[in-house]
């Protein structure tokens, strides 16, 4: 287990910057998330929430500031941090080529998690009829469902998603919820970056706004205010 | 950091890989058919005499594996990117050298069966006789695929995650494996031959070097190209 | 923290050295050069010809000392992550690339007269012909590669693995060669000739270095231009 410090922040991020080439995508945010706590971040496209996520994901690095994980540094710990992080990218990162159950499978044999668990994550998730199939002819909510099944096997302390409500039913929506209300009870946060809060709305606590590069504005979602999207013109 | 479960780990991500190729259409047998392809062009070029085709056998088998086998080397590469696999492989717990070791032991896997079969093809085409050291033989083979499919892998995972990457992974990867493709042809030369010279054990001995060498190092290394 | 940050300002201290230091070479290479000429007899059978090893010698024993200096800014890069160890070994590439090629087309020109074909796959140049080409792959790859951090780091990797690999091309050639021995080439050096080679060989490697150094400057320049820019984007002051 890594350690975790009782007043560690499940993220405390200062000052982060990031460039693409001569742009500057990020140019200092500050954000700071307790354990237990869900928060949406919202922005036009093209803002850097999903570069911000990633960094938090230690998948990219800052270009300046610094980003810590209960308390590990994204940098220097990268290790730590990627054992306590879950991370649900826009796309699924499924391999066509293999059956759902072999997916889960995989990821179970990468993650050191008894094989058992496998089908039981798989009825969670609702793919447990197809789970022979191969996932090249599932639609692309099936897939974001396997995804969110990898997740359940990786057990994270601080959900990073991206997106994740995109591409799902009902049924669907009500399922990403309920991880993440899971997670939450067992002492997890969560940050997912969202275009629209309807489906959100249920487990999320606060809202941030990423716009030119900073992020602004935390709104209460049970104030049940309307945010409006700063358009970033490019 | 435990052996076994990094074991454990390189087995799974063989396993996947192997799996992937014998599912997915264009894999094993096109590549395959391609290399032995090559090996009838090279026999066009050398022309129909029999004694040109069979000293030049083992360096055309050679050069026929190393040009099939680098669309199996981006290729493994290839399933990671297309479904956006390869950042969720890198943060899975556990070192990159259990990805190395995994895509290792199946380009291992699938350049030995390619390069049986361009053997095969190449005995008949060449009209090679079999030598009575054929153990050894395999033994050489078995080096040169280990040299070739440990660089081949390495620079793969560079080359398939650039631009003009059909370009750049021969570019990179053919002049390092000058040695090997010398020590390769070489020793199988001499074997072929007979051996009279005792060529092919100092030819084994520099390629066995060769591949510890670079194993070791593109090893240490990988973590460098697979996480930026 | 930042990763990977850049003097900002080129050396100062070392500015006024280094046209001195360039002076320097270029003069002792022609004193050298003028040296060798004149105090070396004509050979037996080449005659005046033999001249041009003054230049083709030295010029490839410089080139394969060459990865040594990629190999130790590769290393440094990768300790450090400091952007002037990858500068310097991408400079060390590009004037090894150039000196490699005058080695090579110096090797075809003797070789004409000589022995009346433009290549003999002779062991030392077939040698440099591969070390060419790895380099010149060095180069490809960071012409493709447009994100700084991932130009740096697979740079140095791919450069420390192909110097480690240059002693073992070079030995794997010369037993190549020695089995399918055609001709002899000229392994040996007359005594003669030993002192102009190897005055020239010193010639040649402070030229070098005054090359690298200025290649890398004009790196260094490069670079700090677009971390003006970069922080002008940025909308801070202060540089990071």
């Amino acid at each position: 287990m890594t350690a975790i410090g009782t007043n560690d922040l499940a993220i405390d991020a200062e000052n982060v910057a990031r460039r693409f080439e001569t742009t500057w995508v990020l140019r200092g945010v500050d954000l700071r998330l307790s354990a237990g706590e869900v928060v949406g971040l919202l922005g036009a496209n093209g803002t850097g929430k999903s570069t911000l996520l990633r960094i938090v994901a230690t998948l990219l690095r800052p270009h300046a500031g610094s980003v810590r994980v209960f308390g590990h540094d994204v940098v220097r710990a990268s290790g730590d941090v990627r054992s306590l992080v879950g991370y649900l990218a826009h796309a699924p990162g499924v391999y066509g080529d293999l059956t759902a159950r072999e997916n889960l499978a995989f990821a179970a044999s990468m993650l050191d998690r008894d094989h058992a668990e496998v089908d039981a994550t798989l009825e969670r998730v609702g793919l447990l009829d197809v789970a022979d199939q191969t996932v090249r002819v599932f639609s692309s909510g099936m897939q974001r469902r396997l995804a969110i099944g990898r997740l359940l096997l990786i057990r994270p302390r601080l959900l990073l998603l991206d997106e994740p409500y995109s591409n799902l039913d009902t049924e669907g929506v009500a399922l990403v919820n309920s991880v993440i209300a899971e997670r939450v009870d067992a002492g997890a946060a969560a940050l997912a970056v969202v275009h629209e809060l309807a489906p959100a709305a249920s487990v999320l606590d606060r809202t941030l706004t990423l716009a030119d590069g900073r992020l602004g504005v935390t709104e209460r979602v049970d104030e049940k205010t309307v945010i409006s999207l700063v358009a970033n013109d490019r | 950091m435990s052996w076994r479960r990094e074991w454990r780990r390189a087995r799974a991500i063989a396993w996947k890989d192997l799996r992937t190729e014998r599912r997915s259409k264009a894999g094993f047998s096109s590549v395959t058919v391609l290399a032995v392809t090559i090996l009838v062009l090279f026999g066009f070029a050398l022309g129909p005499d029999a004694s040109v085709g069979r000293d030049a056998a083992p360096g055309v088998i050679w050069l026929a594996v190393l040009f099939a086998g680098v669309l199996a080397f981006n290729r493994c590469y290839q399933i990671e990117l297309d479904g956006g696999s390869l950042e969720q492989l890198i943060l899975y717990p556990g070192t990159r050298r259990a990805i190395f070791a995994g895509k290792l032991l199946a380009n291992f896997v699938f350049v030995a069966l390619m390069l049986l079969v361009v053997v095969f093809a190449g005995i008949v085409l060449f009209q090679v006789r079999i030598p009575s050291s054929w153990p050894a033989l395999v033994g050489i083979l078995a080096a040169g695929t280990i040299g070739l499919v440990t660089l081949g892998t390495f620079y793969a995972a560079m080359a398939s995650r650039s631009r003009a990457r059909e370009v750049l992974l021969p570019l990179l990867l053919f002049p390092m494996l000058v040695p090997v493709l010398l020590a390769a042809m070489e020793a199988t030369k001499a074997l072929l031959g007979g051996n009279v010279m005792g060529d092919a054990g100092a030819w084994t001995r520099l390629l066995v070097a060769f591949d510890v060498i670079f194993l070791v190092a593109t090893f240490l290394a990988f973590e460098f190209v697979i996480e930026v | 923290m930042t990763t990977g940050a850049v003097a900002s300002v080129v050396p100062k201290s070392h500015a006024s050295r280094w046209p001195v230091f360039g002076w320097f070479a270029f003069l002792f290479l022609i004193a050298s050069q003028i040296t060798a000429i004149a105090i070396s007899p004509p050979d037996r059978d080449m005659g005046d010809l033999q001249k041009i090893m003054y230049v083709h010698v030295p010029a490839a024993w410089m080139t394969m000392l060459s990865p040594l200096a990629v190999l130790y800014f590769g290393l440094r890069y990768l300790w450090t992550r400091r952007e002037e160890d990858d500068l310097l070994a991408a400079s060390s590439a590009e004037v090894a690339t150039t000196f490699a090629g005058l080695t090579l087309a110096l090797g075809m020109i003797w070789a004409r007269p000589t022995w009346g074909v433009w290549w003999t796959w002779d062991a030392r140049l077939t040698s440099m012909l591969v070390l060419f080409l790895m380099l010149a792959g060095y180069l490809a790859l960071r012409a493709l590669i447009d994100e700084r951090e991932r130009r740096a780091q697979w740079s140095a990797v791919v450069g420390v693995l192909g110097a480690l690999n240059v002693p073992i091309v070079y030995m794997s050639v010369r037993w190549w060669r020695t089995i399918h021995q055609i001709q002899s080439s000229p392994e040996t050096v007359d005594r003669a000739y030993v002192v102009g080679l190897r005055l020239n060989a010193f010639a040649m490697l402070f030229v070098m270095i005054y090359f690298v150094r200025r290649r890398y400057e004009a790196a260094l320049l490069e670079r700090m231009a677009e971390r003006a820019i970069e922080r002008a984007a940025l909308g801070q002051g202060a540089a990071r």
